[in-house]
């Protein structure tokens, strides 16, 4: 049976466990979703700056649509898989998932996909809120951008966890590759459009943004469901998303290849 | 008989960083680190055939859980070739990994907040296991384990023994026919070491599989291994029967002895003289008697401490 088969058949019940897996840690989750409301701090501040009139383009209600929108592109869309993989080659523990006949990534992105289903849990009613607000009417609503911002949000996933499994993967070459993290999430914050829109930043740095991979993590499926990009422009940001998440997958491989010659199962 | 588990001039060098102890050393392994390559296994070779239980001895630190690291494909060799059942196993090819199984006293793979027949599933969808062929296995493994309900509990609820069996039911699920066992009764208590031990007798004989065994009690050792291969340092320094080890390395029988005053003695008799000796005590009021080979830590302490070249 081929590798693609065997993968196919395993998945829904790694999937399952993986959810069964998330549901026993509930308490951690509700403190971890408690902890990704930044967002609503940004809502706040920049909503108070709108009282003088609009920042940009953006108005009270296109803030409430941009954050409310960001908040949920976060929760279905980060992937903290890093944290995992370093504590399991510190540990050793990684080569119980070596030992089995699947690819460990398989299995750790069949945990991380797991979870989704939880974070909906916050997701669907900040979405429920947005449609019954005012903010609603800053939701495009042509199809073009509304398909494009699911498939955005599968890329952007996909570039998430490649990342966060890089920084896992570079446990096997250096002690601290946790600092890798804190460095890329410091970037992230600024640059994804996570906390303040790329087009409120300084031109200079707005154009950097656009040229980094961060700028597909957020503020393309963020700008892509809130209209502020035309069809053009979300085809483009598409294809620009494409070409970081193979960027990302082919490092990603390489890297682990090379790192698992590397590992010394250290422990027992 | 073709070898099952095959190992040339096997050699494994770990690159371990080195810096002394206070702040200058710390700040100078900032700017230059020392590393240095650690040998733990050193020119290596043995071979195992299919169905074999060897015990594969030696003390804290010889290379046994390097080796077979090695051979379960999770390290790469610096030097020298290893073949497992055919195959090469740092490829890690699915038909390799589907073939054996390394059980580590010291790790666990059932999932900690769940109970193990959600572990049981997990390995069944990625072993491709045929739901009949599960069942039936699953059957079979908790009965002759005395598991029954215990694998619908969470993991972290069970005692260090039920979660042990449980751990092997997991790693036995796909039929392996070579078994790692990397001190499977380690902190157990005595009854279950001889639960687990007739076990994976009974596994063995059943499925002819192949059992490399390291433990630190001799006990299971001398219950399972009719051959023994024994490190230090990563070198070879025995490979053979059980039984001529413990002759060669302590050619003494052990003669313990309870007198009628109440007192007991023991005494370490070379054969020749065993007769001789036996016919003395008896002549001293003896309530009863015993002989014994000696015990086999003081076989490995002697052997290891280079008291008797084996």
């Amino acid at each position: 049976m081929s590798a693609l088969r065997r993968f196919a058949r395993a998945y829904p019940t790694l999937l399952r466990i993986g959810l069964a897996e998330a549901v026993a840690y509930r308490a951690e989750f509700l403190v971890w979703m408690l902890a990704t409301t930044m967002p609503l701090v940004m809502l706040a501040v920049m909503s108070a700056m709108t009282r003088e009139g609009p920042v940009g383009r953006f108005d009270h209600k296109a803030f409430v649509a941009y954050y409310l929108v960001t908040l949920i592109v976060r929760q279905m869309t980060g992937a903290w898989v890093a944290f995992e993989m370093v504590r399991e080659i510190k540990e050793g523990t990684l080569a119980l998932r070596l030992l089995r006949p699947i690819h460990p990534l398989v299995t750790y992105s069949a945990e991380s996909l797991a979870a989704l289903p939880l974070r909906a849990i916050v997701s669907i009613p900040v979405a429920v809120v947005i449609l019954l607000t005012a903010a609603g009417s800053e939701i495009s609503r042509d199809w073009f951008n509304i398909v494009g911002f699911f498939v955005s949000l599968a890329g952007a996933w996909l570039l998430n966890f490649a990342v966060s499994s890089i920084v896992g993967t570079l446990g096997l070459f250096i002690e601290s590759s946790m600092q890798v993290w804190e460095l890329w999430f410091g970037c992230f914050m600024l640059l994804s459009g996570y906390l303040i829109p790329l087009e409120l930043l300084p031109h200079w740095l707005s154009q950097v943004a656009r040229y980094s991979p961060f700028a597909y993590l957020q503020a393309l499926p963020v700008e892509t469901l809130t209209g502020i990009r035309d069809r053009h422009q979300v085809l483009m940001g598409l294809a620009a998303q494409l070409g970081w998440v193979l960027t990302a997958w082919v490092t990603l491989i390489v890297l682990w290849k090379r790192g698992l010659k590397r590992f010394a199962a250290y422990g027992g | 008989m073709t070898a099952q588990i095959q190992v040339e001039k096997l050699v494994k060098e770990y690159r371990v960083h080195e810096r002394g102890a206070g702040a200058w050393a710390s700040l100078r392994s900032l700017f230059k680190r020392q590393y240095r390559a650690a040998r733990a296994v050193d020119e290596l070779s043995f071979s195992i055939a299919a169905g074999e239980r060897v015990g594969f001895l030696g003390p804290n630190g010889a290379g046994k859980t390097t080796t077979l690291k090695v051979l379960s494909g999770l390290l790469h060799p610096t030097a020298g070739t290893v073949r497992v059942d055919g195959f090469d196993p740092r490829k890690r090819d699915f038909d390799f990994l589907r073939r054996i199984t390394l059980v580590m006293g010291q790790k666990q793979q059932l999932l900690w907040d769940l109970p193990p027949v959600d572990t049981f599933a997990m390995n069944r969808a990625i072993y491709d296991i045929p739901r009949r062929e599960f069942d039936e296995t699953v059957a079979e493994l908790t009965t002759l384990l005395d598991l029954g309900p215990l694998i619908k509990r969470p993991t972290r609820q069970l005692s260090l023994g039920e979660r042990m069996k449980c751990e092997l039911v997991a790693a036995l699920l796909h039929r392996p026919k070579v078994l790692f066992l990397d001190e499977p009764t380690i902190g157990l208590d005595v009854s279950m070491q001889l639960t687990m031990r007739a076990f994976i007798r009974d596994y063995n004989e059943r499925f002819g599989a192949t059992v490399l065994l390291t433990s630190h009690y001799m006990d299971d050792v001398a219950a399972l291994c009719p051959r023994v291969v024994v490190i230090d340092k990563g070198r070879l320094i025995y490979d053979g029967d059980l039984a001529a080890l413990v002759r060669k390395v302590r050619p003494q029988k052990r003669v313990v002895v309870r007198l009628s005053d109440g007192k007991t003695e023991t005494h370490d008799v070379p054969d020749g003289e065993l007769q001789s000796c036996i016919a003395k005590l008896l002549q001293r009021g003896v309530v009863d008697l015993t002989v014994e080979d000696p015990p086999l830590e003081d076989v490995m302490r002697d052997l290891f401490l280079g008291n008797h070249a084996a």
